[in-house]
């Protein structure tokens, strides 16, 4: 017989214990996973490398090569917020632990968190080791001109981008099958519309207006322009400007996230979509 | 006469060749029938294109547009077919995904009167019918928008359609090989097919010729059965612009099918040993109804 819950987790408490509680598998279970390490890191690196030689190869200069390998790490984070944070709760359905955490008295919201921090720390882990091992392989030089406005576009552009992939996490709640396939469509066209490999300013404006609506566009955008010696000449804003968009990001995407849902818990458990696995 | 009936009655009711063709229909039916056929088009039609884009809009950025130059065709057409390497062997390695965790049927299908390796070839080919789609798609929009200069009068379709089959065998026996090591392995973010092509993309001289890597690098290049055959399909389509790179330009076109034929015999014995080897630690150690979610 289980031991009684002598101290009930009501409120904040419970909010922050459902956090963590769900960030604990995205983080441990990538550890006993090492194969992750080979798929996740290695296997990135030379997708990169060889944009990077697709640049030598036409003879573009050398600041593009840096470009690549900023864009090439950052894609870990689209991928993660994709098939890990959009995708998550269909999959989640299709394993049953859905309808537990409806169940429980874990807040939605609390479990959606804690996938994204979760996600967040060990991509970033990722990133970190392709952003390194790139430019030492094909020397790339940084010179940052703001190590303080560098980290808040990242945290800013990882705000919005959580944000955003929690939002669509509740859109995918009512989806089913199909959730993957569109999860699989956002892939490349958004690694073309974001400009992950090249400055999105060569983009119409309207177009690279249009594609500001993933936060990965500006935040690598401003990224860029901090980093890079050429970058403020390529970029398609200035940086306070993106700053200022990605707060707005951030908001609307966290405030919407929140919204829908709830919209969509209800509707999913009014249209009893919730225990569904449609195969 | 009759011998050569008996003999095909007796593979068409053979177990591999059952194993094959329900496999291939049910990957078929599992590929295309989560929507209606108008989304599934518009999927098909957009996918290839934006990645096939991405290059486009570099190669655009730093030649300001100048789709004449022959190292275009080269980039376009080699990332074109490149994306067969990816379909198929995603569509044989991801099968074992799918009906471990997803549908969580393998162990069934293990223990069916079903010979596991053809069935998963089997699988392999709706994927290869999708990526056709996409293949088709992307080479049009070149011709039509981009100046690629194909001629279908031109083309060698002989050595074109002997080294696509070839090409595509080798493929799924690659593909294979990366099924035992997803027996083997849990889900990930990615598909295991995807990565796996995506980071041959720097070896096999799809996007750029191969004297552009570091000399250290391009015996792998070398080595790989995919090189000569997107050589061989560049040749067969562009001739001209193909031999005019220098990377195989030593080669005759008979000398690369032989090659490309030689390396897909080695790897074919090396994916069938690789994945009976794979097949049986995961039975031993109990992977084959493993479903893994973090």
């Amino acid at each position: 017989m289980l031991p009684p819950i002598r101290k009930k987790s009501t409120g904040w408490r419970l909010f922050l214990r459902t956090i963590a509680g769900r960030a604990y598998p995205r983080v441990i279970g990538q550890q006993r996973e090492k194969s992750w390490m080979f798929f996740e890191i290695f296997l990135p690196l030379l997708s990169v490398a060889a944009y990077v030689f697709v640049y030598r190869a036409i003879h573009a200069p050398e600041e593009y090569v840096g470009f690549v390998v900023v864009g090439g790490a950052m894609t870990a984070f689209w991928m993660n917020v994709l098939w890990s944070m959009s995708s998550q709760l269909y999959w989640e359905k299709e394993t049953g632990n859905l309808a537990l955490y409806i169940i429980s008295p874990a807040h939605m919201m609390a479990v959606l968190l804690g996938m994204a921090l979760g996600g967040m720390l060990a991509t970033t882990i990722r990133a970190v080791v392709i952003i390194l091992i790139g430019s030492l392989l094909f020397q790339v030089s940084y010179a940052v001109s703001s190590f303080a406005s560098l980290l808040l576009v990242f945290i800013l552009c990882m705000t919005a981008l959580y944000g955003m992939g929690m939002m669509s996490a509740s859109l995918f709640l009512l989806l089913s099958r199909e959730a993957w396939h569109i999860a699989n469509l956002a892939q490349e066209p958004i690694y073309l519309a974001s400009g992950f490999y090249f400055p999105i300013k060569n983009f119409h404006f309207w177009v690279a207006a249009a594609a500001s609506i993933i936060p990965l566009t500006l935040g690598l955008d401003a990224m860029r322009q901090l980093v890079f010696p050429s970058g403020a000449s390529l970029g398609f804003l200035s940086v306070p400007i993106e700053v200022g968009v990605l707060v707005v990001l951030s908001v609307v995407f966290l405030t919407g996230a929140r919204v829908l849902l709830a919209h969509m818990e209800r509707l999913a458990i009014q249209e009893g979509r919730l225990t569904e696995a449609r195969r | 006469m009759s011998v050569i009936k008996s003999s095909l009655d007796n593979l068409f009711s053979s177990i591999g060749w059952r194993s094959f063709r329900m496999a291939a229909w049910l990957g078929w039916k599992i590929e295309s029938n989560w929507t209606d056929p108008f989304l599934f088009a518009i999927y098909s039609i957009i996918k290839p294109l934006a990645a096939s884009a991405i290059l486009v809009v570099m190669y655009s950025v730093i030649t300001n547009g100048d789709f004449s130059s022959p190292i275009f065709p080269y980039i376009y057409l080699g990332n074109a077919f490149y994306q067969y390497v990816g379909s198929v062997m995603t569509g044989v390695s991801w099968a074992v995904i799918d009906d471990r965790e997803h549908y969580r049927t393998l162990k069934y299908i293990y223990i069916a009167p079903v010979h596991i390796p053809v069935y998963l070839l089997g699988r392999g080919v709706a994927r290869f019918i999708t990526g056709t789609f996409s293949v088709i798609i992307t080479i049009l929009f070149g011709v039509l928008f981009l100046k690629v200069p194909l001629d279908p009068l031109l083309i060698n379709w002989p050595l074109f359609l002997v080294s696509l089959l070839v090409g595509v065998i080798m493929l799924a026996l690659i593909g294979l090989v990366l099924a035992g090591v997803t027996l083997m392995t849990a889900q990930h973010t990615f598909m295991i097919g995807d990565a796996v092509a995506g980071s041959l993309f720097l070896f096999s001289g799809a996007i750029f010729p191969l004297e552009v890597l570091p000399a250290w690098l391009r015996p792998v290049g070398f080595a790989m059965p995919i090189t000569y055959w997107l050589e061989l399909l560049r040749r067969s389509l562009v001739g001209s612009v193909a031999e005019a790179f220098p990377t195989l330009a030593r080669f005759t076109n008979l000398q690369l099918l032989a090659i490309l034929v030689g390396l897909s015999l080695v790897f074919g014995v090396l994916s069938s040993v690789i994945f009976r080897w794979l097949d049986h630690i995961a039975r031993e150690r109990g992977m084959i109804d493993q479903t893994t979610n973090y």
